[in-house]
């Protein structure tokens, strides 16, 4: 396992699941220490506020699972539309994060960094209208 | 997608260095895409009045009524819900169905249909255009097939350029294969599922292309429609993921790809468990488990391709590929754990029997017993899309050439569908789509390539300019040169990855100005003949739709010598005497297929109807038919059975009659009690199905055989009838009905209904109660019976 400071920040961009470096040999530590200076000169600050959104969205996603799995799935259409408010709001807000990134702007020639949030926006409302009509 | 990019009226035909092979109208560039979106409109608006009109045949000839069985529950279900609104119809218990159980049906069928029905119903209320919601409901899916072929010209205009949009437009606006699903009267959930299923599909290609949130969210909104409309939607949550999978492992994955999946997946997941019938499936079930897999796994590249553009190192990022190919294998296994041990339910029955095609058969005969289950011949794909079905393959090929993300699309659903319509004839209507718009592809290719007037020159590098002739043909966005097309890709939609050119599967147009036609005759052959293909599938189509596909079921029409129309009426004759002569909470049993009708045209409670959700309980109706009558009448007394309601063809020659589908009703009572009903009990000794004489005892003393010969034999002045559909007699002995009485045979005994009747008052049995008022006297004996057990009235064998 890396250090505990680096794991928070790695995981900016998206999984719960320890990253990419399950041996912790010298030899990957070094690209672990890369990647975390890396990240934090590179990375625009709007990025990271989105990147600490989408840690606490993945932090409430795993509470939730745990207690589903751990305690009860009783009311299991509660369950299903609080932890798919998680995963969609996540998805949207990475899909956010990665239009709205300068370094993209060739991959997405249709979409301008304020319509990307125009989108995201639209997305969440829609989003949380099925939300709470599933939650019942 | 318009043919903004290529509008090349600037330069003018006869420029220097290009030879033109015929002249060209000069037209200002602003004129020229004036003209060319006219045209466009004009086309669009007449294919969908041809696609109306192409529907209509079974209306203009008989009458505005609803066609076949499904669609009889689907109007009715309307009804409750334009009547008594919406929440009553959301929850509506039905407890005419299924005599005794009922059906919750608001929570086990589709709504979609319904809802689109009953929301256009109130448009046209508020309009003050009363308009009567059976009209609403015949002409629905015409109005639906307008809007199909809309969405596949907009399908077809993403994956190539307008001119093939609409050549696939006007393709599938009257392909047989589509048309046979959605005639005025076809009020069935096909009716409105294909044109959502092109319309999510043009979105989810948009949403791909684009890269946008935005239109993933529509492309989820449509699915959630979708799940709504049709149980063929587990096509779709198929089709996406497929196409995904395939273009990571190609090596295509592109922020795009995550950004559109994702918000498609996220959001149409939660939308398709709004609908009740749904519910918690796409979590719970195998066939949605490839959209969560492939889910998982973009997150899990997206994640990995983020943290490689941070890191320098080389075996880090080698690292970084095994990791993903570790943690999808073990997802992969951790699924097939669940499956196995419960907690995702394995494929159901039918959709099983996709794969395995010979399960159907074995295990579950009442899903084989639907003759639209059954694997088509080859004819049937000419029949149903005539030169659409060679133009096909030459469509996929030429997307391989040319094979940009989108186009992989068109070949997964080209290869997918094509199977799955092999192994059924049904999903035949899935296929439609995909050979319209591959064929369209492949005709405009064809069309373009000898219409282009410029003349290729010996020498390369010649100035290409896609003109459209001075007929209706639309303009080439392809036929660009090579120059001209990069200049426009950095600000058109297509900009893709830069590949490296092949020589063989580089992006290249699919004119290149090395390659052309010279004169013009060659040109002109090859125009005609083309135009001739498209006449003859006019003609073709327009055949096929009046003779084989605009036939409402409910009413059999035949010619008379003289060539006028016979109308053959009886099904609704004798629906409409059970609907008027009894009691209105008297029970019919009659074998499923016609419960829906029974309950929509008779207004009465069924025993079992087409939604097969119990098949014990149809196991029961079949075994209530295909036992004695002293078997059969204790079944029919415990269900409240009041009338037993079948259909007999053998006067007429109705092949679809109850003795022909009575194999399937002893097949399926044998699958609940296989040691009270068996097949072979009902086959001569020598293995043959036989009505006649000759026919097993079993057969001849089942209810259902009694009930389809009964007095059959007085029509034929008591010599033994002919059966025209089994075109061999019927029994010389009428079998005599003891537990029941005919209530009513209608005009062409096609429908015949029994009446059950009631326990005797004294206790007598009912064969006994027969006897005596039929004034058969026991013999006088000349000494007293020996034994007590003759003491009741002697039920003559």
């Amino acid at each position: 396992m890396p250090p505990k400071g680096s794991r928070t920040s790695t995981s900016a961009a998206a999984k719960s699941r320890s990253s990419a470096s399950t041996p912790a040999s010298t030899s990957t530590q070094s690209p672990l220490s890369t990647l975390y200076n890396s990240y934090v000169d590179n990375t625009p600050k709007r990025l990271k506020v989105v990147d600490a959104f989408l840690v606490f969205l993945m932090l409430s996603g795993i509470i939730q699972f745990v207690y589903c799995a751990l305690i009860t799935n009783f009311p299991f259409n509660s369950f299903i539309a609080g932890f798919a408010s998680t995963v969609g709001q996540f998805v949207l807000a990475a899909s956010l994060r990665i239009q709205a990134n300068p370094e993209n702007g060739k991959t997405f020639p249709k979409v301008s960094p304020e319509r990307a949030f125009g989108d995201f926006l639209f997305g969440s409302v829609i989003l949380h209208f099925f939300v709470f009509n599933f939650l019942g | 997608m318009s043919a903004g990019t290529s509008s090349k009226a600037g330069a003018s035909p006869g420029q220097a260095g290009t030879r033109t092979a015929y002249r060209l109208p000069t037209l200002s560039a602003e004129s020229n895409n004036n003209v060319l979106s006219l045209l466009r409109l004009i086309i669009i608006f007449l294919i969908a009045g041809a696609a109306v009109s192409s529907r209509l045949f079974a209306v203009v000839r008989h009458e505005s009524i609803i066609h076949e069985f499904d669609p009889w529950f689907n109007f009715r279900a309307t009804k409750v819900l334009t009547t008594d609104g919406f929440y009553r119809f959301w929850n509506w218990f039905d407890a005419t169905a299924w005599y005794p159980l009922g059906r919750a049906a608001g929570g086990t069928a589709y709504p979609g249909l319904m809802v689109t029905s009953g929301a256009i119903f109130n448009l046209f209320h508020s309009l003050n255009i009363p308009v009567d919601i059976r009209n609403i409901c015949v002409l629905l899916a015409p109005a639906f097939s307008g809007l199909t072929a809309w969405a596949t010209y907009m399908f077809t205009a993403a994956m190539k350029d307008d001119a093939a949009g609409l050549l696939a437009a006007a393709f599938i606006g009257i392909a047989p294969g589509y048309i046979s699903r959605s005639v005025a009267g076809s009020y069935d959930n096909e009716a409105i599922a294909i044109f959502l299923l092109m319309m999510t599909f043009y979105l989810w290609i948009k949403a791909l292309k684009d890269g946008s949130a935005l239109w993933g969210v529509a492309t989820a909104l449509f699915y959630f429609y979708m799940v709504a409309a049709w149980g063929g939607y587990v096509f779709i949550t198929n089709m996406i993921p497929l196409h995904a999978l395939v273009l990571i492992l190609m090596g295509r994955f592109s922020s795009r790809l995550y950004v559109s999946y994702s918000s498609f997946y996220a959001l149409g997941t939660l939308a398709s468990m709004q609908v009740p019938f749904v519910g918690f499936q796409p979590v719970r079930t195998s066939e949605h488990m490839a959209a969560l897999g492939v889910f998982g796994l973009l997150q899990l590249v997206a994640f990995v391709e983020l943290v490689r553009s941070h890191v320098p190192s080389k075996q880090f990022k080698l690292l970084l590929v095994a990791f993903v190919v570790l943690v999808a294998t073990l997802a992969f296994g951790a699924l097939v754990a669940l499956t196995y041990a419960g907690y995702v339910a394995p494929w159901t029955g039918r959709f099983y029997s996709l794969w395995d095609t010979a399960y159907a058969k074995k295990h579950i005969p009442i899903i084989a017993s639907v003759s639209e289950h059954q694997p088509p011949a080859w004819p049937a794909f000419f029949f149903d899309l005539e030169m659409l079905i060679f133009l096909f393959p030459v469509g996929v090929f030429l997307l391989f050439k040319e094979l940009r993300d989108e186009h992989v699309f068109v070949i997964i659903y080209a290869v997918m569908a094509s199977y799955f319509a092999g192994v059924m004839v049904r999903l035949m209507l899935t296929l439609t789509p995909v050979v319209c718009v591959s064929a369209a592809i492949a005709m405009s290719t064809l069309l373009q390539t000898y219409l282009d007037p410029k003349e290729p020159t010996p020498l390369v590098a010649g100035k290409g300019d896609a003109e459209e002739d001075d007929g209706a043909v639309a303009k080439s966005t392809r036929a660009a040169t090579a120059a001209s097309r990069k200049a426009a890709e950095v600000g058109s939609s297509d900009s893709e990855l830069s590949r490296p050119a092949s020589p063989v599967f580089g992006a290249s147009s699919f004119s290149s100005s090395k390659f052309g036609v010279f004169g013009l005759d060659s040109r002109f052959f090859v125009t005609i003949y083309s135009l001739l293909l498209l006449l003859v599938f006019v003609l073709h189509c327009t055949f096929v739709t009046s003779t084989a596909y605009s036939s409402p079921s409910v009413v059999l029409a035949s010619r008379n010598a003289d060539g006028s129309q016979h109308i053959i009426d009886d099904f609704r004759e004798a629906y409409y005497w059970l609907r008027q002569n009894t009691a209105s909470d008297a029970k019919v049993m009659s074998w499923w297929d016609y419960g829906y009708q029974i309950s929509g045209m008779a207004d009465r409670p069924t025993l079992v109807d087409n939604n097969t959700w119990n098949n014990t309980h149809i196991a029961t109706v079949g075994k209530a038919m295909c036992s004695t009558e002293e078997r059969s009448y204790p079944i029919l007394r415990k269900h409240d059975v009041d009338y037993v309601l079948i259909i007999f063809g053998g006067l007429l020659g109705f092949s679809g009659d109850d003795i022909n589908k009575y194999l399937w009703m002893i097949r399926i009572a044998q699958g609940v009690w296989p040691d009270e009903v068996r097949e072979a009990d009902y086959f001569t000794p020598q293995g043959q199905y036989k009505v006649d004489d000759g026919a097993s005892k079993t057969m001849r003393e089942s209810l259902l055989y009694k009930m389809s010969y009964y007095r059959f034999n007085d029509l034929f002045g008591g010599r033994p009838g002919m059966d025209r559909v089994r075109q061999t007699p019927g029994p010389t002995k009428s079998p005599e009905l003891d537990h029941l009485d005919e209530a009513f045979t209608s005009e062409n005994w096609i429908v015949r209904i029994y009446q059950v009747k009631k326990p005797d008052a004294l206790g007598r049995d009912l064969p006994g109660v027969k006897a005596f008022e039929g004034g058969k006297r026991r013999k006088r004996a000349v000494a007293l019976p020996a034994a007590p057990a003759t003491a009741g009235a002697g039920g003559r064998k």
